[in-house]
């Protein structure tokens, strides 16, 4: 544990060094804070943060995650020198990105709230979960990034992949959604359509957060649909055991590779 | 003092002349011990007054022109098993009691205050709990009821009537009523020139507001909130809406206002605020949409391809996931002057007008109308894509409905007006 701790911190150290965490950071909380002012702060807000937050934290997740490890590369060989475990390496590794990743991004969508005392009162739990989900989301495509960065060594190609692996995950994968409920729209397909979407970990954030907004339950006949499936226990459950699943499997993944790899 | 009796009848009588009324008392210990005796015998334009206590007797009956008054504390209560007053008579005032307890039945509409084949009666102040059906009005003319306040009973979704009930009658005033818990607010069916201003209708199991048949009839500044269906209108002309809230009703099948076979109606200057679908137009001929605001709905409007001659004129629409969405790409209806927070023309000569028309109804709304699961889409980057293609692409967005004149949001109102 305590070599991991040693570890980590120099690496998180690194990820904030790049300017990019504090970039996103600031950008968040001074979108939020505008939003806030102009728009009065009603569910529009909640709900234009919650369309930037889908896009960005992922992208970002992606983007800094493949970057970092191929930053930290050399350092790494140095490391692997040593006489410390694959293991606690890539756990340092893979938290010192994705943890300040994370923790930028929840605070930068906290930040204007708490300035504006809105973080107390019954409303306040939709700002939190979009919070959460956006660090999950950062967490898991984090992950993603470790894995494509690990297996293509070439930076530009990671970095190239990785920018695939986003446009699919957060349009092309809606698109094939799309087309499947168009051609089968007559069907019951709600269930296929589901486990679809909780495939897809950002389809699955976008899914559980608008449940929880007020815009969602506006949705009405999303709603209905929905409710339908997801409205009893068993569906919140899976939902909510299919997000754990992300946030375990690909970090695990991703320790397999690094485990394997040949440096 | 020897000429004190003389001066009492004398006042007596003086009295008599200057209130002719005939007031009956009606209290544990007489005159009248029951409602029953004092209605009886009350002749003509009498006033029975009944003290505080609670009555429990068999159905009363009134059939001649009186007034029948509760004292404060004045209690019919129906024992759960049957109907407490029946008006058959003109003229009757029933005014201050609270009305109890009728229990439930399938084979009657048993109501607690029954007006049947009367006319111009008024029914005011009283109170209402515990009942299957609170007032039940069948071939009445010309009655108003006013400031009744009626509560259901929680927990009886299946076993209750409406609140305020109306079969083949004419001319009522239904006023100033606070309606709660039964399954519809207010019903009318084949009742013609009735006028409902000032209610509130909340948390029925069914429709706030409820009619079929029902020409001719005004609906002004009554709260429609949260009931389980919202507000069904259907089979009626000349009907007037103006100045009502339609609000909180959810759900796959609940409507801020589901018009179905509605014919020359006006809506002006109504709320319809966080309503899974704020109007739902099926087979509506020549309706006039003016003035309303549509706030936070899932969908503001909803045109079905049987609705023809309507015109959506001056509405403000703002944070509906859809304005407009249309089953079909005929052109359903007229739009002009409306206000579209989803607008992105400009207005350069800066006369309110922008100068590009506006079309509502986006590509993607057609996609969920054809199939309603994509909307688990709603929000994702890839509608977002969509939405951006459709302003490159025009030919992608319904050209059926078109707002030529749509009026700019001024930014300092844009949210909240």
């Amino acid at each position: 544990m305590n070599t991991i701790l040693r570890l980590l911190v120099p690496a998180a150290r690194e990820a904030v060094r790049g300017r990019w965490l504090l970039g996103l950071m600031i950008g968040l909380a001074l979108l939020g804070e505008l939003l806030l002012r102009f728009s009065g702060g009603g569910p529009t807000t909640l709900v234009s943060l919650l369309d930037v937050a889908l896009i960005l934290t992922p992208l970002a997740g992606l983007v800094i995650g493949t970057m970092q490890v191929h930053h930290a590369r050399e350092v790494t060989e140095l490391l692997l020198a040593q006489p410390i475990a694959r293991g606690r390496l890539f756990i340092a590794l893979y938290l010192g990105t994705a943890l300040p990743l994370a923790l930028a991004l929840v605070i930068g969508l906290l930040a204007p709230f708490a300035w504006h005392g809105l973080l107390v009162g019954p409303d306040a739990w939709r700002i939190v979960a979009l919070a959460a989900a956006s660090g999950a989301l950062a967490l898991v495509t984090t992950a993603f990034a470790f894995i494509i960065a690990l297996r293509a060594d070439d930076r530009v190609r990671a970095l190239g992949i990785a920018l695939a692996v986003w446009l699919v995950a957060a349009v092309l994968w809606d698109g094939l959604i799309l087309l499947i409920a168009l051609g089968l729209g007559a069907r019951p397909i709600e269930g296929p359509l589901l486990v679809m979407l909780a495939i897809n970990p950002l389809d699955l954030a976008r899914v559980l957060l608008l449940l929880g907004t007020d815009a969602a339950a506006l949705l009405g006949y999303t709603g209905a649909v929905l409710q339908r499936t997801l409205g009893t226990d068993v569906g919140r459950l899976a939902l909510g055991s299919a997000l754990l699943l992300w946030l375990t499997v690909p970090p695990m993944v991703a320790a397999r590779v690094f485990a394997r790899k040949d440096f | 003092m020897v000429a004190g009796t003389g001066d009492i009848e004398m006042l007596i009588l003086l009295a008599l002349a200057l209130a002719p009324q005939v007031v009956l008392e009606v209290t544990p210990d007489g005159p009248y011990r029951t409602i029953a005796a004092a209605v009886a015998a009350a002749p003509r334009s009498a006033t029975v007054r009944v003290a505080a206590g609670v009555w429990r007797e068999p159905t009363i009956e009134i059939t001649e022109a009186i007034t029948l008054e509760g004292m404060p504390g004045a209690v019919l209560d129906g024992e759960g098993e049957r109907e407490l007053l029946v008006v058959r008579g003109g003229g009757v005032i029933v005014r201050g009691f609270t009305f109890r307890n009728t229990g439930t039945t399938y084979s009657e509409d048993r109501a607690a205050l029954h007006v049947d084949g009367a006319w111009g009666c008024l029914i005011e102040q009283n109170r209402f709990e515990e009942t299957f059906f609170a007032i039940y009005l069948s071939r009445v003319e010309g009655c108003t009821v006013r400031d009744n306040l009626v509560v259901g009973t929680p927990g009886t979704e299946s076993a209750t009537g409406n609140a305020i009930h109306s079969w083949g009658s004419r001319n009522l005033r239904i006023e100033r009523n606070d309606l709660r818990g039964h399954r519809d607010g207010i019903y009318l069916e084949f009742t013609r020139h009735a006028t409902v201003h000032d209610n509130v209708s909340t948390g029925h199991f069914r429709y706030g507001l409820h009619f079929m048949y029902a020409d001719s009839s005004t609906y002004a500044r009554n709260r429609f909130v949260a009931n389980g269906s919202g507000v069904a209108v259907m089979y009626s002309r000349g009907v007037v809406m103006h100045d009502n809230d339609f609000s909180g009703n959810r759900g796959p099948t609940a409507y801020g206002l589901l018009l179905k076979e509605i014919t020359d109606a006006v809506l002006a200057r109504n709320r319809f605020i966080n309503n899974t679908t704020g109007i739902l137009a099926d087979g509506a001929e020549r309706v006039e949409v003016r003035e309303n605001r549509f706030e936070s709905n899932g969908w503001a409007i909803r045109l079905l391809a049987s609705t023809s001659g309507g015109r959506f004129l001056a509405n403000t629409f703002v944070g509906n996931a859809f304005d407009v969405t249309v089953n079909g790409r005929g052109t359903l209806g007229v739009f002009k002057g409306n206000r579209w927070d989803s607008y992105r023309g400009w207005d350069l000569d800066a006369d309110g007008t922008g100068d590009v028309a506006h079309y509502p109804v986006r590509f993607f709304a057609l996609l969920v109308e054809r199939a309603p699961v994509a909307m688990l889409l709603q929000r994702s980057l890839f509608v977002r894509v969509l939405d951006a293609a459709e302003r490159v692409l025009p030919v992608l967005t319904p050209r059926g409905v078109v707002d030529e004149a749509p009026q700019m949001l001024r930014a300092d109102r844009g949210g909240a007006e």
